[in-house]
């Protein structure tokens, strides 16, 4: 009989060297599908927002139910989200998706409906007046003014999602939560930690790289600034 | 279709309803642990907005920390705390949880709604001789009510949503029905709590707007 080893691990501590070498490949996989289901549902929620907005930018009367729809979707715990969605489903990875994109929907129509209201009436008409038609308005002025508003949407969408991911860990799909589940009813305290602390940096990391992005692709809000 | 009448038939089986394990005891334990940390984390939250915004202090603390907390994930922090010490007084670490993600939207909310009290109201305040305290609670509150009211409905509509969650790490309220659904692999016991916890969410949103537009014209919030 071996004695058992006198490591962090075997004395469950919270910070443990040990843990992170030998579960590299777990964490690796958690993260691995953690940014997969957040890119996934921030894309298609963004695939869906923009012509949602631009409908609801161009007849007025959709505005209010686009609006009051996703703020009512918004509203829903996303607990409860993941579940009504499950007849639907079933346990997949889909299902997370699903629901994330449901939630990321209201940051991203609402703020892109601000963005497009907030292009001056001038700015338009002289647009028109140059001979621009509906389309390349749209493309051409309209959208790349909103963005702005639309990628703060966007920031607050992802970071949003990063961590509403762990929540699918009820169906086994919540990349770093299952982590975090599977912690909590084993009494992992490194486990537990080490997830969270690197949800938050996913976290901390995507706001950032989509700051970057946004300074890249709207360089004349810093120089009206500056 | 199936499962929408199998979810009727749960909702409508009598027996859901009572006991310890009840719909009706559920939800009591989720307003309860509601009201108490909105009660909480209004007492946490709102004095320091209230003196931070007055003195026109502290403003990228007041302003970023509803970011940080967005991006800490509700559900880890629970788990956390509940394996700390924390963790072995029975609602502790729900409520320990729930008050951390309330505070951070009420304290942005009040020192925004503070600070954006036309300055020259303030400057007249000051003229007529008012003293800092009776800025502060004649002038500067009464006049930043709608976006603070503002904070404590997003406050309360999370609340209630996160309480939800608490019952993955083993806590009360309605999100027991959905985990017990869970274990018991029963979409419709699932899908009836989370009808149930929606519908309760929707109610409060609605009960805020409802006193909204009942209260003061004043207290009106220009959204």
């Amino acid at each position: 009989m071996t004695a058992a080893p006198d490591d962090c691990l075997a004395r469950n501590e919270w910070i443990c060297g040990a843990y992170l070498s030998s579960r590299r490949g777990i964490l690796l996989d958690a993260v691995v599908q953690h940014l997969q289901l957040t890119a996934l549902s921030v894309l298609i929620g963004l695939l869906i927002a923009v012509p949602l907005a631009v409908l609801a930018r161009r007849w007025g009367w959709a505005a209010g139910p686009v609006l009051a729809l996703t703020t009512i979707l918004y509203t829903i715990p996303s607990l409860a989200m993941f579940s009504l969605l499950l007849p639907l489903y079933g346990l997949s990875a889909t299902l997370v998706v699903a629901g994330l994109v449901l939630y990321s929907l209201t940051l991203l129509v609402r703020n892109l409906l601000a963005g497009l209201r907030a292009v001056p009436e001038e700015t338009r008409q002289a647009a028109r007046g140059l001979g621009y038609g509906p389309i390349r308005l749209l493309l051409t002025v309209e959208l790349p003014l909103a963005l702005p508003a639309a990628m703060a949407g966007l920031r607050i969408a992802t970071v949003s999602a990063v961590s509403l991911v762990t929540v699918g860990a009820i169906v086994g799909y919540g990349g770093l939560g299952n982590l975090v589940y599977a912690g909590m009813n084993t009494y992992f305290k490194a486990q537990v930690l080490t997830a969270s602390v690197l949800c938050v940096l996913i976290a901390v990391a995507a706001d950032l790289l989509l700051l970057g992005v946004q300074r890249l692709i709207t360089p004349w809000t810093r120089a009206a600034r500056g | 279709m199936s499962t929408l009448t199998a979810t009727w038939d749960w909702l409508a089986d009598p027996a859901h309803w009572s006991g310890d394990n009840g719909v009706w005891h559920r939800l009591l334990q989720h307003l309860l642990l509601t009201v108490v940390c909105l009660v909480l984390s209004c007492l946490i939250a709102l004095p320091v907005a209230l003196v931070l915004g007055h003195l026109g202090r502290g403003g990228a603390l007041a302003v970023n920390i509803s970011n940080v907390g967005r991006a800490v994930p509700t559900f880890a922090v629970l788990v956390l705390l509940l394996l700390t010490p924390v963790g072995n007084w029975g609602e502790g670490p729900t409520v320990v949880a729930l008050v951390l993600f309330a505070v951070p939207p009420l304290l942005t909310n009040a020192y925004v709604g503070m600070r954006e009290v036309d300055r020259g109201v303030v400057q007249a305040a000051r003229g007529m001789g008012m003293t800092g305290r009776q800025l502060m609670f004649h002038v500067e509150l009464p006049l930043s009510l709608p976006l603070l009211m503002n904070g404590v409905r997003i406050a309360a509509v999370q609340l209630v949503a996160t309480a939800t969650i608490a019952a993955l790490a083993g806590g009360g309220g309605l999100g027991r029905i959905i985990t017990a659904g869970f274990n018991l692999a029963s979409t419709p016991q699932v899908v009836a709590g989370a009808l149930l916890v929606a519908v309760f969410a929707l109610l409060v949103e609605g009960g805020f707007e409802i006193a909204e537009r009942l209260g003061p014209a004043w207290a009106r919030g220009g959204r």
